[in-house]
């Protein structure tokens, strides 16, 4: 059942009988909560999922993620460095007025201003060019083959709007007057936001003068947060909702077994991962003294094959799993194919540990995430369980993400030795896993941000900067699988798996579940 | 005067405590971006909000504008402090004035009659039951009235307020709608239960004990008839204890329906302070948790007046 096809997942749209006549209302609950308005505020999902049913990027993707034209009908790379951006006639934002390339060169101006956490949405030297009212260039300062794969989540404000409410500034937590944004939403989506009360309801109307077809057949939308799993799952079972996500993976069984809900699952775009330090002398977690293990590859091998992976998927995860052997969702590589995770085998791992010098093991503590990903805490648990079979005792630390990443991001000084991560690529592409994971990084952080193991290895960072300005898909994937092979072959981190995606929908509401687990209003049909 | 300084000092030191504490939940940055967020872009937002500055500088900016009653703004909605809790609050008073409601409406009559009755079996239900709401935890109650009376039964809501008809510039009230008031019972029960089996206790221990008193057996032996004696006589003698103590819970009830906003996603106080937590928002942490001190203190400073005027013996003590 988890193995439904990424393309398909309940994609059944319209043509359902009669799409116009009935009014419906789509009530619907997600575990967190849709904090403010602002689309340039916070850079997360959920966040800019929502707000993408009321704001629309000049770009947007499918259900199966392909990008889309959206308030730009063509685009066209004209020089290396110019790409120019036909806009759509005709689209109105939602207070009626007109959306021009005006709009588009302000938007781009707010998205890198102080405040915005979507600034790389943007190269900060390019420059926007207004040819006419319907047509935009880009200038950048070198070439991007993947300029436009972030703009599905990059709005486009109206000027006016934005100017009249004094709302220019982008909203940020240290602001000491309330922003008109943070509130109030003036987009060209198909959903206007009719009410927003933070925390507690987001209600949203059907917009009747959007420019696309409208294929969903919904009058509006509720949105509640609900955060105790027990109770969303409940409302759901209950028939006062109509789609809730996500469900824990111990629920989904309950869920397909009421009448009247399913639960729909499929792989999600996130890649759990480990990561060991590789950059200090001596482990700040250990009783190895004097060295760092994890600066032998051979230990960093005898890590990953010690852990069965299919195991955790059976046991942990019931199925709701994707074994990765890379460090991006196989959705999102077309040659990831070639990649194998090594074999789970924990006699060549204890062999390897003797080889390197460690045939009883060592100890070494592991920090986890308890409330970030699916079932973190239990795969934590799982690994170091099967990390004592070859005679490595972890010690588990496993916090609430707000301290989690607090002691093992760089604002803690990267104080981990061994630790589990998740990542998904927000431009959906290898170099951003290169830039920030892979990618060598100094003490302060500088270089791959995220890399917090610090695994370094130069001819990865050259591929990397080739992979940025290659416009040659073909020629991009070979530089990208030779970055990969790279570090495969040094065991740079541990892919464990792609988490999967559970959603609760009551029968009769078709949707489509995208891996990026945004949630589109716009293929929503209810009867 | 004296107390009213006591109050000032305890509201400090909560202050302080609160703020302290602070120290431990983790970096607040971290919630307030998303993950690729650059390092620089983090400490420059870090030293906007003044996070940086020497603690003590921080505490002291805290209480400056505290005593304004200005919070400061939350980091998680970015709006302020202050406005986001006053519309959380109606929501919490209704609840917790639902749930004392339901606590005393069916705590004392029980209470009376496993007093008068107390070998009848029903008296025995009754403690065999309220034995069961002091010691299951809230949220399990909660868990378990949603699955019976929501899931199954499908009678009642299992989150929210229901529909709620605005009063005014800012109250809301469920009340007035029947999507309101179903919305109501569950929360009210789970949140009400243990205080209900408290004072349900407490009438029945007084009774017994009043019940053996010598007025009680004059009243008897004067004749009169058992519904006077009961309830004129010796219930009116059992409330004292019981006023005082329905005040007290009456500011527990409303600062810990934290557990049972979260189960019912009650869009109350509590609910957001829980989630203040997750997120490491500091505003909405300190300004709850001084709002919190802020009722006890009232509360307390209001129980004692209350008994400086009704005993003569402390006036004169102190002249």
């Amino acid at each position: 059942m988890s193995n439904k096809s990424f393309f398909v997942t309940a994609l059944m749209l319209g043509c359902m009988g009669g799409t116009a006549a009935q009014a419906e209302t789509l009530k619907y609950a997600f575990q967190g909560t849709l904090n403010q308005l602002d689309p340039y505020s916070l850079n997360e999902t959920f966040t800019l999922g929502a707000l993408g049913n009321a704001y629309e990027g000049l770009t947007r993707r499918g259900a199966d993620l392909q990008i889309e034209p959206a308030l730009a009908e063509r685009w066209e790379v004209i020089e290396p460095n110019r790409w120019r951006f036909y806009l759509r006639q005709g689209v109105k934002f939602h207070n009626g007025n007109d959306f021009t390339a005006e709009d588009v060169a302000f938007s781009a101006e707010r998205v890198r201003a102080e405040g915005s956490d979507l600034g790389t949405r943007i190269n900060a030297e390019a420059t926007v060019e207004i040819v006419d009212d319907y047509t935009v260039d880009f200038v950048l300062p070198g070439p991007n083959p993947i300029l436009h794969y972030e703009w599905d989540t990059w709005y486009i404000m109206d000027k006016d709007w934005t100017e009249a409410n004094d709302a220019v500034s982008v909203t940020s937590a240290s602001d000491t007057t309330p922003n008109y944004a943070a509130l109030n939403a003036n987009g060209t989506g198909p959903f206007k936001i009719a009410s927003h009360e933070p925390g507690v309801k987001t209600v949203y109307e059907k917009f009747d003068g959007w420019w696309d077809t409208a294929t969903h057949n919904l009058d509006g939308v509720e949105f509640t947060p609900i955060g105790s799993d027990a109770t969303r799952v409940a409302a759901l079972l209950s028939g006062e909702l109509d789609m809730v996500y996500p469900i824990p993976v111990q629920d989904v069984k309950r869920v397909n077994d009421n009448a009247g809900t399913q639960a729909l699952t499929g792989p999600e775009l996130r890649t759990i991962f480990l990561g060991m330090d590789q950059m200090r002398d001596e482990l700040l977690y250990s009783d190895v003294k004097g060295k760092n293990p994890f600066k032998d590859v051979r230990v960093r091998k005898a890590f990953y094959q010690s852990i069965d992976i299919e195991a955790i998927k059976a046991k942990v995860m019931r199925d709701l799993s994707t074994p990765a052997a890379l460090m991006i969702s196989p959705f999102l590589y077309a040659r990831a194919g070639e990649f194998e995770r090594y074999p789970y085998d924990p006699d060549a791992a204890k062999a390897l540990l003797a080889e390197a010098g460690y045939p009883d093991g060592f100890t070494v503590s592991m920090d986890c995430p308890n409330d970030r990903y699916v079932n973190d805490e239990a795969i934590c648990q799982a690994v170091a369980a099967m990390l004592a079979r070859v005679g490595v005792t972890v010690d588990l630390v496993a916090q609430p993400k707000a301290k989690y990443f607090a002691k093992v991001l760089a604002s803690g000084g990267y104080d981990t030795s061994f630790y589990l991560l998740g990542w998904t690529p927000g431009s959906f592409d290898s170099w951003n896993i290169l830039e920030n994971l892979i990618q060598c990084r100094d003490e302060a952080g500088k270089g791959g941000a995220f890399n917090l193991g610090g695994y370094c290895n130069a001819d990865v960072d050259a591929l990397k900067d080739q992979i940025l300005v290659e416009n040659d898909p073909e020629k991009r994937d070979a530089l990208i699988a030779q970055a990969y092979t790279i570090a495969n072959d040094e065991v740079s981190h541990i892919p464990l798996h792609q988490q999967g995606l559970a959603w609760g929908v009551a029968d009769g509401v078709e949707l489509a579940q995208r891996a990026d687990n945004q949630f589109v209003f716009r293929f929503v049909t209810k009867n | 005067m004296r107390r009213l300084l006591q109050a000032m000092i305890v509201m400090l030191v909560v202050a302080l405590l609160a703020f302290t504490l602070f120290r431990f939940v983790g970096d607040p940055i971290n919630q307030m971006v998303g993950i690729e967020t650059s390092i620089e872009e983090r400490e420059a937002l870090r030293e906007r909000l003044g996070l940086n500055d020497p603690i003590p500088v921080q505490f002291a900016r805290f209480i400056q504008s505290a005593v304004q009653f200005d919070f400061g703004t939350s980091y998680q909605f970015r709006q302020p402090v202050s406005d986001l809790f006053l519309k959380r609050i109606p929501a919490t008073l209704e609840l917790s004035f639902a749930s004392a409601v339901f606590a005393l409406v069916v705590g004392i009559p029980m209470g009376i009659y496993a007093g008068l009755n107390r070998e009848s079996w029903v008296s025995k239900v009754f403690l065999s039951v309220s034995l069961v709401g002091i010691s299951l935890p809230t949220f399990f109650i909660g868990i378990l009235l949603i699955f019976f009376f929501s899931v199954n039964l499908q009678w009642l809501p299992s989150f929210g307020r229901g529909e709620v008809v605005e009063i005014g510039s800012w109250w809301t009230t469920g009340f007035l709608t029947a999507s309101g008031l179903k919305a109501l019972i569950l929360p009210s029960i789970t949140l009400g239960l243990y205080q209900m089996t408290l004072i349900m206790r407490l009438i029945r221990a007084e009774m017994l004990e009043v019940i053996r008193t010598d007025y009680i057996k004059f009243a008897r032996a004067r004749g009169l008839p058992d519904r006077l004696v009961h309830f004129r006589h010796a219930l009116k003698n059992t409330l004292v204890p019981v006023i005082t103590i329905t005040g007290l819970q009456l500011g527990a009830i409303i600062a810990f329906a934290t557990i049972t906003e979260t189960v019912f996603q009650w869009p109350g106080m509590g609910l957001m302070f829980l989630q203040a937590v997750q997120n490491v928002d500091i505003p909405i942490m300190s300004a709850y948790l001084l709002l919190t001190a802020f009722l006890f203190v009232s509360i307390n400073f209001v129980v004692d007046i209350l008994y400086f005027l009704i005993d003569p013996r402390l006036r004169i003590e102190r002249a």
